[in-house]
C-alpha cells in the first residue's frame, strides 16, 4: 500500500498542492484524473522526490518517500514514466532502454519487453529521439519494466498520440496490470482509464476531490467529463 | 626573414607540435567532461595538471617511486584531491549560474599555485626521463626521442580510451543521460552526486596523467597548469563545450598547427591558436563539434 497524507507541493512561491490524500493498495491501477494544472504530474513529481518544497506523508514500504532523495526512492521499487516521456537525445534506443538499473528481482525479461513493443527491437541502434510519439511513449514504458519496480506512475501516457497508439497502450497497460504491478495512471481521458483502473482520484486546484470505485466510474462518467472539461 | 619552408623543419616541427596537442587533448577532454555534466567552467584544470606534475617529482624525491609508479599513483592522488575539491566547493554552485562555478575554479587555481610557490619556489624542479624511454628514433626526417613518441602513442590512446568509455559503455551512457537530464536520471534510482563527484575526480585525475606524462619534457614549475590551460580553454572553445570527440580531435589538430606556426612563422606560433578561436567563434560560435544551443 503506498499512502499519501496531505501532501503539500510549492514550485517556488507558488502553492501546487494543497493536501492531496490517496491510497494505492498493491497490485492495483489508480487513476489520477484531472485538468491541466490541477495538480496531477506535481503528485507524481512529489512522489518521486522532484518537488523542491513539500510538506505531508507519503507512506511506502515503511518509509516516508518526503524525507528520501529520488534515487532511494526508485531503489525502494517505485518508477516513474513522466509525461515528457524523458527519452535521453544522447542515447540509442537500446542505451535508453538499458539505462536504468535493475533495481529488484521480477524485472520483465527483456526478450518479453521485445515482444511487447517490437519497434524497440527494430530501431534499437537509433537515437531515442528520432522515434516518434507513440515509440518513445512504448520506450518509457518499457524502460521502466525492466528494473523490477513493483509501483509504476504513468504520467498521461497517452497525450499527443493517435488513437490507435492509445489502444495499443491501453492493451499494453491492461497486460501489465494483470501481472500485478500497482500503477498509478495519471490522464485527462476518463474513457481512457474507464476499464483500466480500480479505483479513480478526481483532482482539482490541487485537492482530490472525489474518490470513486471503478465499479461506480461508468454510471458517474458524465460527471468526470465535466470536471475535466476545460 | 619569417618564412621557412624547409619541408624537413616543417615535418619535425609538427611532430613536436603533436605531443603539445596531446597535453592540449588530455587536458580538453578531461574540461568537456567536467562541463558537460557539471556545468563547471574548471579554470583550476591546469593547476591538476601541474599538481600531477609535482606529485611525480614528490614521490621519487621523498618514496624513491619512479616514473612507471607515479603514473599510477599521482593521478589517483589528484582525483582524491578532486573529490574533496568538488566535495567541499563545487557542489554548492550546481545551481547558480556557471559564472561562479568560473570564478571559484580560477581563485581555487591561484591559492593552489601560490602555495606550489611557496614550498617550491618559483623556480622549476627537474624530472628525468624513465631510462626504458630514453634514446630516439629514427622517422626518416627528423630523430624523434623515444619519450615523445611514448607521449603521442600513450596519450592519444588514452584519449580513445576515454571516448570508448563515456560514448560505448553503459557507464558512458549514464554519464550522458546526466547531461540531458540529471533529474531523471536520479529518479531512475542512480546516485547522481555521487556520480558528479567521481566524473570531478575523473576529469581532473586525466589532467594528473597529463601533468606525469609532461613532467620530463616541460619545466616542472608553478605556473606550468596556468600557462597551459589558457591554451587548453582555446582547444575547448574551438571543439565545442562539451563536446568529448571535439576536445580529442581540436587538441591534436591545434598542436600541429602550433607545430606548423612554429616552422613556418616562429613570432605567430604563441597566437595562432587564438586567432583560430576568434576565426571559429566569428564563423561557428558553437565551435567545431558543439551541438546547437
Amino acid at each position: 500500500m503506498l499512502e499519501i497524507r496531505n501532501l503539500h507541493a510549492w514550485y517556488g512561491e507558488s502553492h501546487v498542492l494543497h493536501g492531496v490524500d490517496m491510497e494505492v493498495p498493491e497490485g492495483r491501477v489508480v487513476s489520477l484524473l484531472g485538468r491541466n494544472g490541477a495538480g496531477k504530474t506535481t503528485t507524481m513529481r512529489a512522489l518521486m522526490g522532484l518537488m523542491g518544497r513539500t510538506k505531508g506523508e507519503i507512506r511506502f514500504g515503511g518509509a516516508d518517500l518526503l524525507r528520501l532523495r529520488p534515487d532511494q526512492i526508485a531503489r525502494k521499487g517505485i518508477a516513474l514514466c513522466p509525461e515528457d516521456r524523458a527519452i535521453f537525445p544522447s542515447l540509442s534506443v537500446t542505451e535508453n532502454l538499458f539505462l536504468p538499473p535493475v533495481v529488484a528481482k521480477g524485472g520483465m525479461s527483456v526478450e518479453r519487453i521485445y515482444e511487447l513493443f517490437p519497434n524497440i527491437r527494430e530501431r534499437g541502434s537509433s537515437r531515442g529521439t528520432q522515434l516518434s510519439g507513440g515509440e518513445q511513449q512504448m520506450l518509457a514504458i518499457a524502460r521502466i519494466l525492466r528494473t523490477g519496480a513493483r509501483v509504476l506512475l504513468l504520467d498521461e501516457p497517452t497525450e499527443g498520440l493517435a488513437p490507435v497508439i492509445v489502444q495499443q497502450i491501453a492493451r499494453t497497460i491492461a497486460e501489465i496490470k494483470a501481472l500485478g504491478f500497482t500503477i498509478i495512471l495519471v490522464e485527462q481521458n476518463a474513457h481512457f482509464v474507464e476499464g483500466l483502473a480500480d479505483i479513480h482520484y478526481l483532482i482539482e486546484n490541487g485537492v482530490i476531490v472525489d474518490r470513486l470505485e471503478g465499479s461506480e466510474f461508468a454510471a458517474k462518467i458524465d460527471r468526470v467529463d465535466r470536471l475535466l472539461a476545460v | 626573414m619569417p618564412f621557412d619552408l624547409n619541408l624537413n623543419l616543417i615535418l619535425g616541427q609538427m611532430v613536436l607540435g603533436l605531443v603539445n596537442g596531446v597535453f592540449y587533448a588530455i587536458l580538453s577532454l578531461g574540461l568537456a567532461i567536467i562541463f558537460g555534466l557539471l556545468g563547471v567552467i574548471n579554470f583550476a584544470h591546469g593547476v591538476f595538471f601541474m599538481l600531477g606534475a609535482f606529485l611525480a617529482y614528490m614521490l621519487g624525491a621523498t618514496l624513491g617511486i619512479g616514473y612507471w609508479g607515479s603514473l599510477l599513483i599521482a593521478p589517483v592522488l589528484v582525483g582524491l584531491i578532486g573529490i574533496v575539491v568538488e566535495v567541499l566547493l563545487i557542489r554548492r554552485l550546481y545551481k547558480i549560474d556557471h559564472l561562479y562555478g568560473l570564478l571559484l575554479t580560477l581563485g581555487l587555481a591561484l591559492a593552489i599555485e601560490g602555495l606550489i610557490r611557496i614550498v617550491f619556489g618559483q623556480q622549476g624542479v627537474p624530472y628525468p626521463i624513465p631510462p626504458s624511454l630514453r634514446g630516439a628514433v629514427d622517422i626518416g626526417f627528423m630523430l624523434l626521442p623515444l619519450y615523445r613518441v611514448w607521449v603521442v602513442v600513450a596519450g592519444i590512446v588514452l584519449c580513445l580510451a576515454t571516448w570508448f568509455v563515456i560514448e560505448r559503455t553503459p557507464l558512458g551512457a549514464k554519464l550522458r543521460a546526466a547531461t540531458d537530464n540529471p533529474a531523471m536520471v536520479q529518479a531512475f534510482g542512480i546516485n547522481v552526486p555521487v556520480m558528479l563527484t567521481l566524473t570531478y575526480a575523473a576529469g581532473v585525475a586525466l589532467a594528473g596523467v597529463g601533468g606525469v606524462m609532461a613532467a620530463p619534457v616541460m619545466t616542472i614549475d608553478p605556473a606550468m597548469g596556468t600557462n597551459i590551460v589558457i591554451v587548453v580553454f582555446a582547444v575547448v572553445v574551438i571543439g565545442g563545450m562539451g563536446s568529448i570527440f571535439g576536445s580529442i580531435v581540436t587538441g591534436l589538430g591545434l598542436g600541429l598547427l602550433e607545430g606548423l606556426a612554429k616552422a613556418t612563422f616562429p613570432s605567430a606560433s604563441s597566437t595562432v591558436i587564438f586567432v583560430a578561436m576568434v576565426i571559429i567563434l566569428v564563423l561557428r560560435p558553437r565551435g567545431l563539434f558543439g551541438k546547437m544551443a
